[in-house]
């Protein structure tokens, strides 16, 4: 199988700064929607941080500042009956599945208006109907979890593409191998995002696997491969579509590689002591993903920056009040941690039996 | 932070003594044995130049080298075979896990092979799988385990669970210094806190395996429990002395082998017993030392043996659901009450 560079990472013409590809199908206006979407995912975690400082978020901040591109070009191909499996960095591509941003104000500040009404944390909950299928913490689990989901949907008939995420180290796992390998015997219509940027925690890329791209590894499952840009939206968009063109006829799986950075230690804690100097501030100036992707639209006039500016206030406006909302909300009473781990009709609900009383 | 600000890193060997709070006295046990036999070395995820997501290895690399401190992909059926691997080569390797909840990804490898080797073929695995463990850090249902009784219905797997720095030291280097495989649970709650920290011995020490200690003395009922819940246990036995009961607590140190001799001996005096643990009740190793008491020492029961512990439920985040999952020393000091009064 071939591994397809068409949308890989470039180096821009000396001296010139970055932008995104020219040659896609995106329409002006779907443009401002991902410039919208791609602002709202920015600017709702500086708000997380924010609610953190005020020690109002209960546990720890996880953010994907300078990889939002990844995450919302490839949501934004699908038709809202596939599904997605995120993983933390890919805030991006749950808003582009209709979550709002009270939800997960919500569930950071571990709120009873939350999905999970403050039995778990950030994007771990899901929607059925939304095709959103949160993740839980152990990586890799969600790959298989996708292949049965589309599974079942073969089985009914039903003509949707799944579209799950791993990390460079989330690649490493048992289950991820397992999960790719079964999907793409079963030849279904499974995409995978592999974002490789860079660390796992603190560990490097290369500590983590001797392929110098996660992408080779298509090899070993019989499907095909891309590389994209993960910092170029449009690129991620018109990758993605190529992919879920190709599994929707029935040709199977497919294995994206996202080329990005993460800017942020793995969680608000961590200190980044082992990432070497300047790096960080390397792709904060040269190869921040809104930057390129606000040059592209200024330089191919699909908007001003006035319209740009009007689209950052209307955002802003959405989060001030999306959190009131979601700062209003009450805790969770205690009782409900008794409820739902079975159908309660049928188990009753698992109080603390009372000792010594009967 | 700007990658400039970093701070220099000194290596620092840990001192022999002097005061440690629980995530020291892990550290300094952990480099006393490397300095003492070169077999001994680290294998886990992030356990490197960063120290570990609870920085207990801190500045062991540093000291020590990348040959002897591996950082490995995410991938911990690899870490516990490659344990088993290296372990069976005559190396005593110390396994991280990041989180006691990812055990489940080398769970195979642990009960099937760790724990089976000698049974089967006279091979002993002296391996050590460590990783911090436990609930009331807010931190959901993936970073919150306790999960001993995965694997005391496993034979062939010791298991150690401290609640003081002194414990901790003595265990870490009694781990690994044991022929067999050993599991070290870590209650991340007890890492830093400044109650634990304690005045540590400048002689080497190990503190056997299979050994519980009597933290409290007390003659009217014995609770038994081990990790955090040993300071629920003493907190609520504060609160009971003021209404004049006299409360005894064992701290196990070892699930397995569980001390028999202590649990009997200190029921045997008191005639009532109380366990505490922090994973759920159903299931939970309390079922089992219930049953030893009521097996061995029946003869000696002035009531019924009870019970505390976690919903049946799994760790919810919201510090309301949390808390009320957990058991409080309120529902212990309830339970101490109806039970001296049966
Ligand atoms: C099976 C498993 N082992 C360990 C962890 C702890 N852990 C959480 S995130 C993380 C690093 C993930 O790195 P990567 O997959 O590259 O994703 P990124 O954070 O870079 O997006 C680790 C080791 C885990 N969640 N699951
Ligand atoms: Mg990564």
């Amino acid at each position: 199988m071939r591994i397809s560079t068409k949308y890989a990472p470039r180096k821009p013409p000396e001296g010139k700064p970055r932008s995104c590809i020219t040659d896609t199908s995106l329409t002006h206006e779907q443009m401002l929607e991902l410039y919208r979407f791609l602002k709202l995912t920015r600017l709702v975690e500086e708000r997380i941080v924010n609610l953190y400082r005020q020690t109002k978020v209960v546990g720890g901040v996880y953010r994907s500042l300078g990889q939002e591109a990844t995450a919302v070009g490839s949501a934004y191909a699908l038709r809202p009956d596939d599904f997605i499996t995120p993983i933390i960095r890919d805030l991006g591509a749950v808003f582009v599945k209709g979550i709002r941003p009270r939800e997960i104000l919500a569930q950071y500040m571990a709120k009873a208006w939350g999905p999970s009404g403050g039995k778990d944390l950030n994007v771990h909950f899901g929607y059925l109907d939304k095709g959103f299928l949160g993740p839980i913490s152990h990586l890799g689990d969600m790959i298989p979890v996708m292949t049965g989901i589309l599974l079942g949907a073969r089985m009914q008939k039903k003509d949707i593409v799944g579209l799950a995420y791993i990390g460079d180290g989330g690649a490493s796992t048992g289950a991820f191998y397992e999960g790719m390998n079964f999907a793409a015997v079963q030849r279904l219509p499974l995409i995978v995002i592999a974002e490789y940027n860079h660390y796992a925690y603190s560990t490097p890329t290369s500590s983590q696997t001797a392929v110098r791209n996660l992408v080779e590894r298509a090899a070993a499952f019989g499907i095909p491969g891309y590389i994209v840009d993960g910092n170029d939206v449009v690129a991620c968009y018109e990758v993605t579509k190529q992919a879920i063109d190709y599994a929707r006829k029935g040709r199977g799986a497919v294995l994206i590689e996202a080329k990005t950075y993460r800017r942020k230690g793995h969680a608000e804690h961590d200190d980044q002591r082992y990432v070497p100097a300047g790096e960080i501030e390397y792709w904060e100036k040269h190869n921040d993903p809104i930057d390129r992707f606000e040059k592209f639209l200024l330089d191919q006039k699909v908007a001003t920056q006035e319209k740009l500016d009007e689209i950052t206030a209307a955002v802003m406006r959405e989060i001030e009040e999306d959190s009131e909302w979601a700062e209003s909300s009450p805790m969770p009473e205690p009782e409900g941690a008794a409820y739902g781990v079975f159908d309660n009709s049928i188990v009753p609900p698992a109080f603390r039996p009372k000792v010594l009383e009967s | 932070m700007s990658t400039a600000l970093k701070k220099e890193r000194k290596p620092q060997r840990p001192p022999r003594g002097g005061l440690a709070t629980m995530v020291e006295a892990i550290r300094a046990g952990i480099w006393e044995e490397m300095e003492r036999d070169p077999a001994v070395f680290l294998i886990g995820e992030d356990v490197g130049t960063y120290g570990g997501a609870f920085k207990v290895t801190e500045g062991i690399i540093d000291h020590f080298g990348p040959e002897r401190v591996i950082d490995t992909p995410i991938a911990e059926a690899a870490i516990v075979g490659a344990a088993c691997g290296a372990a069976l080569m005559g190396m005593r390797p110390v396994a991280e896990f990041q989180f006691i909840d990812f055990i489940s990804c080398g769970f195979d490898l642990l009960t099937n092979y760790a724990a089976k080797c000698r049974y089967r073929w006279g091979a002993n695995i002296p391996a050590v799988f460590r990783g911090p463990c436990g609930s009331g850090v807010r931190s959901g249902p993936f970073h919150s385990l306790n999960p001993e009784s995965f694997f005391t219905n496993t034979a062939g797997l010791k298991i150690v669970e401290p609640s003081t720095a002194y414990d901790a030291k003595g265990l870490i280097k009694a781990a690994i210094r044991d022929p067999d495989p050993v599991l070290y649970f870590e209650h991340k709650k007890l890492y830093r806190l400044p109650r634990l920290r304690e005045e540590l011995p400048e002689d080497d020490y190990i503190v056997e395996i299979g050994k519980a200690r009597t933290r409290r003395e007390g003659r009217d009922l014995s609770i038994i429990t081990f990790g955090a819940q040993v300071l629920t246990a003493l907190d609520a036995a504060e609160e009971l002395e003021k209404e004049g009961l006299d409360v005894e607590v064992i701290d196990l140190r070892t699930l397995a082998p569980l001390d028999k001799e202590a649990i009997l001996g200190s029921v045997k005096k008191t005639s009532r017993a109380l366990i505490l643990h922090e994973a759920s009740l159903t299931g939970g190793i309390g079922g089992e030392i219930a049953a030893i008491i009521s097996a061995e020492a029946f003869e000696w029961l002035d009531a019924p043996v009870v019970r505390v512990a976690s919903l049946d439920t799994p760790v919810p985040y919201s510090p309301p659901l949390e808390d009320y999952y957990l058991p409080q020393v309120k529902d212990v000091v309830d339970a101490a009450r109806k039970l001296a009064a049966y």
